[in-house]
């Protein structure tokens, strides 16, 4: 339970994926204009990946990794599919956008409205294929990994929100023209990574 | 002999490399960068910059699949449904980038470690999409490379720049070679963070914005 913990916070401010790995970027920044569609791509975002990395665990561990196959046959144990792993990865998260696009449509029109046109754009949202990548390289089980997959978008949940918010106080300040809009953002940005720099080596105390 | 014909009616309304299609691969480089103006490519622009030799890698890695790709969903744009058309850029791309990440391994194996995942995610690079939607399923195969050479290439040479400044301030190194002596260079380790990164990219939108005239709102 302290390990899930652990995990929880770790993947929220240590290694949050906007602050620490920069992955989302591009829907960050284009929905990070005002605070109400950020709230919005947020919750999106971390339904997506509560649900794909649990998914991706799965289809890593008992399909693609190196002797995943043997619980199909004993003589499957040296199949290895690391080579496709991007192409299940890539299509178990667009499929499974696509599959509750369709299901919202179905049976919430209004949370339809609200998150339709955010959900397409989830597809390419490098913070989903991300996580899904980065468990090769970390040995977690299932419940780490759904962990894992929870923090992480509430850790980007809380960047794109905080960031909207400063986006729509700017509003107020005299920025010089060029660096309106994009460049602003940018160093505000690095600036708020600095801050979550303080984190590193942040650990629970158990 | 019907194919020929059709082949040099089309020789003849455009020459293979027409001012047209010579502002296809210039435009990107400049006032219509995709990191710079259309806010593309973001995510590995920032990631990858820490060092110029894996940047070089990630900016050739890119090419190819933003080149090879337009190509190939440019010449079935017109098979491809449109419902499910984003499904099938994915599996295109995605297959682009397995072949790549399994190149990279076996002639750049130490490199290829350290980009780690930044390799897959050229998948979800917007610039790859972002240029599949917008041109190649639209426009004939050889325009369509011409547009992605010249938006990978306007690509490449931000994050190169962001790189060299990464890595010379940060380690005093080019390509690993030490520039700046240690004798009387500290090495800056803000360069070497994330953070640093973003601000550089900033720094520089604002001097070619400044330069192209171009403001939001």
């Amino acid at each position: 339970m302290e390990n899930l913990l652990n995990i929880f916070i770790k993947s929220i401010f240590v290694d949050n994926m906007i602050f620490a790995y920069f992955l989302g970027m591009c829907s960050f920044l284009a929905v990070s204009k005002k605070y109400k569609t950020a709230v919005g791509l947020g919750a999106a975002v971390i339904f997506v990946l509560a649900v794909t990395v649990p998914l991706n665990w799965l289809a890593y561990t008992y399909l693609v990794k190196e002797g995943a196959l043997t619980w199909l046959s004993p003589d499957l144990a040296g199949v290895d599919l690391e080579v496709i792993k991007f192409i299940i990865f890539i299509a178990i998260v667009a499929a499974f956008v696509q599959l509750i696009e369709m299901v919202v449509e179905k049976f919430s029109p209004s949370l339809y409205n609200a998150l339709g046109i955010f959900l397409p754009l989830i597809a390419v949202n490098c913070s989903i294929l991300g996580a899904a990548l980065f468990l090769p390289t970390r040995d977690y089980n299932l419940a780490e990994a759904t962990t894992f997959g929870i923090g992480s978008g509430v850790g980007w949940f809380l960047a794109v929100v905080s960031l909207a918010a400063i986006r729509e106080k700017m509003a107020y300040s005299d920025v010089p023209k060029p660096l309106r809009g994009l460049g602003i953002t940018f160093i505000i940005v690095g600036l708020m990574a600095l801050g979550f720099m303080s984190f590193a080596g942040f650990k629970l105390p158990f | 002999m019907s194919t020929e014909v059709i082949e040099k009616t089309v020789k003849e309304k455009e020459a293979l490399l027409s001012k047209k299609r010579k502002a296809l691969v210039t435009n990107p480089l400049d006032s219509d960068n995709p990191v710079t103006i259309q806010i593309l490519g973001i995510c590995s622009a920032l990631a990858v910059t820490i060092a110029m030799k894996g940047t070089l890698i990630m900016a050739f890695g890119l090419l190819f699949v933003v080149v090879m790709s337009n190509i190939v969903i440019s010449a079935m744009r017109n098979t491809i449904p449109n419902r499910i058309r984003i499904i099938v850029q994915l599996v295109v791309v995605a297959t682009l980038v397995a072949a790549l990440d399994q190149v990279l391994r076996a002639y750049v194996y130490e490199q290829s470690k350290s980009l780690s995942v930044f390799v897959g995610l050229i998948i979800t690079n917007c610039i790859v999409m972002g240029r599949l939607e917008a041109y190649a399923m639209g426009n004939r195969p050889w325009d369509s490379a011409l547009d992605g050479l010249g938006n990978s290439l306007g690509y490449a040479w931000i994050i190169i720049v962001i790189a060299f400044i990464r890595e010379l301030f940060g380690a005093g190194k080019i390509f690993g070679f030490q520039v700046l002596s240690k004798d009387w260079y500290v090495a800056n380790g803000f360069f070497a963070t994330p953070a640093a990164a973003c601000i550089i990219l900033g720094l520089i939108i604002w001097g070619l914005r400044a330069r192209n005239g171009y403001s939001e709102d």
